[in-house]
């Protein structure tokens, strides 16, 4: 699939320290892998070293649902990187929920015309946009509605 | 009032500040802005800079205490603190820590300072530029959310349809500050008034917020002298400081936008132990300086301090309830964040510090407790409350 956002934007890479490998992995084989707690079952996220539920250091990698909820959204208009050229602008960052994962949010682009109008509760699901002629291959997890 | 109380413990004796400049317009390098800060501080409160022994800074202000003090030839140094956190989130913060250090016997003249040249150093307003990004950024900054205002405008938008707040709203919050600022001879928004059609007609940056919702990017330094209540009677005009506050919300910095309490500033937790040690409510606040990095953290800063509900703010804030001399919540006398200087909120301090001396250019009439919320949205926050003699 075509790139939702211009190219030269910073590439996600997987932090040094290790912590969040497997988020990585799991987006180049389509799959959404997110932090669960092996010890409270809680799903976590952005990656944490440890349990803010039940201070357990024993965290899991699971699978969930690509199935998602819009709770809130922005559409940006003024650049803030020379990456963006006039026919760039404007575009959907939305943040989405993640029902069948403890409600946890994920930020993403909202795939589809720019200027449409965006619904809070909208139903959307999981696109993995694929980066393979970058120096280090990687997939952006992007969101498109859910008819 | 809490057994624990620093209320009333410490003044402010002195403020000041350099000429505020556009970002980039500066003549002077940043350190020398801060050094003209605190110098006119000191002349406003009538003692030698050489007698500062306490610096108190925040948002990791590049001009440290050490070159400071050896600069200013400071006697001896015995206080230097700088609050964590990003943005204007410490502004407060910083004049809570110099009375914690002069209560406790760490320090007796403490500077609360901020310097910013954004024309020097890097513009606030501008992504970083990089060719990777690791850990909490990877997951926001690939989808082209990089800036404050961007970072912030899904908040808004959550508390927008939480509660039906109208656009119109946040255009009164910028009108309020533009207003002022047209009295305000410091001001770099001076003879540039705002309108209604203005506001409507100006582009967005990131929806819901247009030019005018966004705070400007500036050059400039500011200073206060804080000393303890029983030293501050051998000077002309102490501000005595009620209460000071900094702290976040239950997980407030829960990454990737993962927080909680999602469509607030993150004052929740903070305002009711500033009112504590204040001992006092919303009812009882004459004019409140609320940080403006975007309008809609000043309506939910407004909110969260207990000034109207959040299903009223489109009655409760409407503009001529926002206006100095008889508004009834005078708001951002001085022009503010949008309209006077982004001195990274601390000039928001001392117009309160100002409006209880009597000394504003939009003053109100017998202020006695006046107010200043810093940095909504980001964490920790940080509030105080300003009080004349009277309050005592």
């Amino acid at each position: 699939m075509s790139h939702y956002l211009p190219e030269g934007l910073p590439a996600p890479a997987p932090s040094r320290d290790g912590l969040d490998a497997p988020y990585w992995e799991g987006t180049l084989s389509e799959q959404l892998i997110i932090q669960k707690c092996n010890s409270c079952k809680t799903w976590l996220w952005g990656p944490e070293w440890i349990c803010h539920q039940c201070l357990s250091f024993d965290i899991g990698w699971e699978q969930t649902s690509s199935e998602g909820i819009i709770y809130s959204w922005e559409r940006i208009w003024h650049p803030v990187h020379p990456a963006f050229k006039e026919e760039n602008l404007p575009f959907i960052v939305v943040l989405v929920e993640l029902p069948q994962a403890d409600n946890v949010r994920m930020v993403g682009n909202l795939l589809g015309d720019p200027k449409q109008e965006i619904v809070i509760g909208s139903k959307v699901k999981a696109v993995f946009e694929k980066h393979e002629d970058a120096k280090n291959p990687y997939a952006l997890v992007q969101w498109e509605l859910d008819q | 009032m809490p057994k624990r109380t620093h209320r009333g413990k410490t003044a402010v004796v002195g403020v000041g500040e350099t000429t505020y400049y556009k970002r980039g317009q500066s003549p002077d390098a940043e350190f020398k802005l801060t050094l003209i800060a605190i110098i006119e501080a000191c002349k406003d409160a009538g003692i030698d800079p050489k007698d500062i022994d306490g610096f108190s800074s925040y948002s990791n202000d590049r001009n440290e205490p050490t070159r400071l003090a050896a600069a200013l030839g400071t006697k001896e140094l015995r206080f230097a603190s700088m609050q964590w956190g990003g943005g204007g989130g410490g502004a407060s913060g910083a004049v809570a820590n110099a009375t914690a250090a002069i209560m406790a016997g760490m320090a007796d003249v403490v500077v609360v300072f901020r310097s910013l040249a954004q024309g020097q150093f890097q513009r606030f307003g501008q992504g970083a530029q990089m060719n990777k990004i690791s850990g909490q950024m990877a997951y926001t900054m690939p989808y082209g959310l990089m800036s404050p205002a961007q970072m912030f405008a899904m908040r808004c938008i959550r508390f927008m349809h939480d509660y039906d707040v109208k656009q119109e709203t946040f255009r009164n919050i910028a009108m309020a500050s533009y207003q002022h600022a047209q009295n305000n001879p410091r001001a770099v928004m001076n003879g540039r008034p705002l309108t209604e059609q203005k506001y409507d007609d100006s582009r967005w940056i990131v929806e819901p917020f247009h030019l005018y919702d966004c705070c400007q990017e500036n050059d400039g330094a500011a200073a206060l002298i804080l000393v303890s209540a029983e030293k501050a009677k051998e000077f002309k005009s102490p501000v005595h400081i009620l209460s000071a506050a900094s702290g976040s919300e239950h997980r407030a910095g829960a990454p990737v936008h993962n927080n909680p309490t999602y469509a607030t500033s993150s004052f929740t937790s903070v305002a009711p132990h500033l009112y504590e040690v204040a001992g006092i409510t919303a009812k009882d606040v004459d004019v409140i300086q609320s940080y403006e990095n975007f309008t809609g953290g000043v309506v939910m800063s407004l909110v969260e301090h207990g000034f109207c509900e959040p299903e009223e703010v489109n009655e409760a804030l409407k503009l001529e309830n926002l206006l100095a001399p008889s508004g009834k919540i005078p708001l951002n006398t001085s022009g503010g964040n949008l309209a006077e200087c982004y001195m990274h909120g601390l000039g928001l301090n001392i117009e309160a510090v100002r409006q209880v001396r009597g000394e504003s250019s939009n003053q109100v009439k017998d202020v006695n407790i006046s107010m200043v919320t810093s940095g909504p949205m980001v964490s920790p926050v940080s509030s105080c409350i300003f009080g004349s003699e009277d309050t005592l």
